[in-house]
């Protein structure tokens, strides 16, 4: 573990309902569900910990309900989180819990420090506003007053995740799912955050426009040394974008490491189940 | 007019009772000074006073019930009527017309209402209460501008959720203002938004200077007199005290400019540096332009008038 990291997660938990302790004994993988008889609290999320390197992507694969979006959104500031520590190098060097901001200061990490991008684009964009409306919103967040730079940003934003810049003073509500897509990347990446969140990025998509998006994103991640944290439930995606992996199974990570290798020699069970569907 | 109010007032008038502060008042048979009780005048003075504390933060009100519908002025009138004065003197105007029908009528109401004297002049009044413009003349210390806002919320148009628009100005996030002009720039290649124009004040928070022209936004910046604007159907109150930054959120690329008409000069005045209305005719060339100020156009005119008659004798 190096000490060179963008993002620190540490001991992240998340239960919904009472948040009685009690509710650990009888929920997670070995017992097969996330919901506590004891206490009826839903234990969402728990005991999660990882980091990632700036210019590094980290995979947070599992199925629907394992936990992986509720880890995202409490990073995210989406969702407030029980327990645990966020740590972002630009927040006071790493040394500030970014669970401890007021609800203002944390949403304005969005503005410059951490962006997401989501599965489905009407969360990460205003479909009544153009293509270039909606990178202007991300930069004159960021302070930018100057109309023909925001124009020059954007179109520059847009040529690089390969929006044709015919389209941009279209309506994003025009536009295709992939083309969608690729627009949110835009704007994620208008102000240069030193981390980004991708949720399902590509999940929707037709195969062959999910491939081309995925490989925009690969190539993304690697022009700009973000580092970046991709949550999926398809292995492929995790494959394609990730060195390192964590498997999350009824809201606790159940299994972690190189994705190469856990791809080809998974050892706990969840994960060999996961791997063999991802295979078959 | 309007029942209730006048039904209370009337009431507390014939009765005698207790102030708030303690001591036994006397009533007159006659409506209470201004028209409204003074339980109420208070409560609209301290909403006023958190609004010049914080300059462009929208206040919110229990607004009453008045003698003119809502939307018809009555968050200026109460305003007016809350601050006015014995030794103040009244100049109502609408769209810059001391006679407009409801410029005469709210003037006739706070005239009637105090006792107090009127006038169309800026020079000899210290109370202006106004719909859609700012008088042309210069305006100072003694004054008071008092406008009727039927929408204060300058981010109406981009937010409808009112936590989220709380939030918005909480945090000073205006991102999506700026959008607004971005898109209407990319959209109609210049920013089209002529009245009501966005201004940021004391760089805190965006007001909605509505409904002025853009021409009177510039007087509104570190200006000599107090602006009070009052909405009385959404209830909210808020100011620009004197000497505060109003700035029109512009581009740094984009120049804020206000309305010119190239080679247009009023008709009765000949006036070319004064905000001018078209009068549309059904054949466009006999279509002309006036000041929309209607007292200092009729001012200007009489001096033209004795310069030129001096001129001929
Ligand atoms: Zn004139």
């Amino acid at each position: 573990m190096s000490t060179n990291w963008a993002l620190k997660i540490e001991s992240l938990g998340k239960i919904h309902g009472i948040p009685d302790l009690r509710s650990l004994e009888d929920t997670g993988p070995e017992k097969g569900t996330a919901k506590s008889a004891l206490t009826g609290s839903i234990v969402a999320a728990w005991d999660v910990s990882f980091e990632v390197a700036p210019g590094e992507a980290l995979g947070v694969i599992g199925e629907s309900g394992s936990g992986k979006s509720t880890v995202m959104r409490c990073i995210a500031g989406d969702q407030g989180s029980t327990t645990g520590a966020v740590r972002l190098r630009t927040v006071h060097d790493g040394h500030m819990n970014v669970l401890d901001l007021d609800p203002s200061s944390r949403r304005h990490l969005r503005v410059a420090d951490l962006s997401v991008v989501y599965q489905d684009p009407a969360e990460g964009l205003r479909l009544n506003v153009t293509a270039g409306g909606n990178i202007a919103e991300a930069l004159t967040a960021a302070g930018w007053r100057h109309f023909g730079r925001i124009r020059d940003r954007a179109a520059e934003l847009l040529d690089r995740t390969e929006v044709p810049l015919s389209r941009m003073d279209d309506l994003v509500g025009t536009f295709s799912g992939g083309m969608r897509q690729r627009v949110q990347l835009a704007k994620a990446l208008a102000n240069e955050p030193p981390v980004i969140l991708l949720d399902e990025p590509t999940t929707g998509l037709d195969a062959s426009i999910a491939a081309g998006v995925l490989d925009l994103i690969r190539n993304l991640l690697e022009e700009t040394g973000v580092a970046a944290v991709v949550v999926s439930h398809d292995f492929a995606v995790i494959e394609m974008l990730t060195t390192r992996c964590v498997v999350m199974n009824h809201g606790r990570i159940v299994e972690s490491g190189l994705t190469d290798r856990l791809l080809e020699d998974p050892h706990h069970p969840y994960s060999q189940k996961l791997v063999g569907a991802a295979r078959a | 007019m309007n029942t209730p109010l006048l039904q209370e007032i009337l009431g507390n008038a014939s009765r005698t009772d207790t102030n708030l502060d303690g001591s036994s008042s006397f009533k007159a048979q006659t409506l209470n000074f201004g028209l409204l009780d003074e339980y109420s005048k208070r409560e609209i003075r301290r909403a006023i006073l958190t609004a010049v504390a914080v300059p462009g933060y929208q206040v919110p009100f229990g607004s009453r019930e008045m003698p003119v519908a809502r939307g018809w002025g009555s968050g200026g009138l109460q305003i007016s009527l809350a601050i006015v004065g014995p030794d103040d003197v009244v100049k109502v105007i609408d769209q810059g017309d001391d006679e407009g029908v409801n410029a005469v009528n709210l003037r006739r109401l706070i005239v009637s209402s105090t006792g107090i004297p009127e006038s169309t002049t800026p020079e000899d009044s210290t109370l202006i209460q106004t719909r859609h413009r700012i008088p042309e003349d210069p305006l100072d210390a003694r004054h008071t501008l008092v406008l009727q806002v039927p929408v204060p919320e300058p981010l109406r148009g981009v937010e409808r959720d009112m936590r989220e628009l709380a939030r918005m100005h909480a945090e000073a996030d205006y991102a999506r203002m700026w959008v607004s002009l971005y898109e209407d720039k990319v959209r109609n290649g210049v920013i089209t938004r002529t009245t009501g124009y966005p201004c940021l004040v004391n760089s805190r928070y965006v007001i909605a200077t509505t409904p002025i022209p853009r021409w009177d936004i510039p007087r509104l910046h570190q200006s000599e007199f107090l602006s009070l604007f009052g909405a009385g159907r959404e209830k909210r109150i808020y100011a620009v005290p004197p000497h505060t930054d109003v700035e029109p959120l512009t581009f740094e690329d984009v120049p804020f400019e206000v309305e010119k008409t190239p080679g247009a000069k009023c008709r009765n005045c000949a006036s070319n540096n004064t905000f001018l209305v078209e009068v549309l005719a059904t054949d466009v060339r006999q279509s002309y332009w006036v000041c929309s100020d209607s007292d200092w156009c009729r001012r200007h005119r009489e001096l033209s008038d004795s310069s030129s008659q001096g001129l001929m004798t």
